[in-house]
């Protein structure tokens, strides 16, 4: 049984891909068998998150206009064996993408038996966003705790109610989860960033992972390594959490808490 | 917060947050799914209204209901209470 989740935002910058490339490597890690294909036609990016921007000779249009197969597009990870990537075609033609060509992609898929395929969704609310969640069992909305942020990912819950093709034969819903990314407790304690429960409450989702902001995001998209393999940090903790929850597993969130100040710190500031 | 931010504190802004997203999406949703017009009828009505009576600008609230094959235009207009009118 293969699931289709979407990695999905409406804003931009968000985090969409690097929550799509550190999941699939985390479920890949757990020993599924995993697909994380890049929607973004025209700004192909996945592939460098992912480390493996050297070697795409084909891409996700080329596989549907049948230039080649989709074994030879789909890049094998360096890292995980049962980790496959295959990146965006940098065609400006927006109309390379169809409904047809996407789900004889996702066939294809799920007859190699593949455990989960990942949409690495564009930003936005037009044909790329539609397509990437079109088919999705699972959406996952990475939301950063701002308002706009917030705004626009109520946007995309109400297509993701009504746009795909779950909600378009009636046969049961996408099941939705909320993915907080650039996290700061210390500034949620100060009252200056809403909080997990403020996104919660207002979006009406439940919470799959949050993801703490951290320096750490930038040093492993320099590097081409999924954050979730920088091993010990707290990213790649949160992640990895997010990760069991999408397993099934129920886990109390971490690096929500602001840490404790000494007594230096409260009285003189910092 | 050190000592001297006691003395220029300033509603936290993360509350303020929450409030105007509560309302924008509250009212988003209610449009949600009906047709694209909904929006700008909303803003004329309201336009309307306020040559009449000062109200606020999320009073006019806009819903479609679906039933039975029928559609269901409600519109409704929460106008200020007796002391602020």
């Amino acid at each position: 049984m293969t699931e289709i989740i979407v990695v999905t935002s409406g804003k931009g910058g968000v985090g969409k891909t690097t929550t799509s490339a550190s999941l699939s490597t985390g479920l890949a890690r757990k020993g599924k068998k995993v697909a994380v294909i890049d929607f973004d036609i025209g700004l192909r990016n996945l592939d460098l998150i992912m480390g493996c921007e050297r070697r795409v000779v084909y891409d996700f249009v080329n596989v549907i206009q049948g230039d080649c197969t989709l074994k030879q597009a789909l890049i094998k990870d360096k890292r995980l064996e049962t980790l496959y990537i295959l990146a965006a075609s940098q065609t400006r033609d927006k109309d390379a993408l169809t409904l047809e060509g996407v789900r004889k992609v996702l066939d294809e898929l799920i007859a190699e038996g593949f455990d989960y395929i990942l949409c690495d969704s564009p930003a936005g609310i037009e044909k790329g966003a539609h397509l990437a969640m079109y088919y999705a069992d699972r959406a996952v909305v990475v939301v950063n705790p701002e308002v706009s942020s917030v705004r626009d990912s109520d946007r995309i819950l109400g297509l993701l109610a009504s746009k795909t093709e779950h909600a378009e034969k009636g046969d049961g819903r996408v099941k939705e989860h909320l993915l907080l990314t650039r996290y700061s407790p210390r500034r949620v304690a100060a009252g200056e960033m809403l909080s997990v429960a403020d996104v919660q409450e207002i979006l009406g989702l439940d919470v799959i992972g949050v993801i703490p902001e951290s320096a750490d995001v930038l040093s492993a998209s320099n590097a081409g390594t999924p954050v979730i393999l920088n091993e010990g940090t707290d990213v790649s903790n949160a992640y990895s959490d997010a990760v069991e929850r999408l397993l099934g597993a129920e886990l109390p969130l971490r690096f929500v808490d602001a840490p404790k100040k000494g007594f230096f710190a409260r009285v003189f500031g910092g | 917060m050190g000592l001297l931010d006691l003395f220029k504190r300033t509603p936290p802004s993360a509350s303020v947050a929450k409030e105007r997203l509560r309302i924008i999406v509250a009212q988003e949703r209610g449009t949600r799914g009906g047709p694209d017009y909904l929006p700008l009828l909303r803003r004329e009505l309201l336009e309307v209204i306020r040559k009449y009576v000062k109200v606020e600008p999320d009073a006019v609230k806009v819903h479609v209901e679906r039933e039975e094959g029928q559609e269901v235009l409600e519109l409704s207009v929460s106008l200020p209470g007796k002391a602020a009118g």
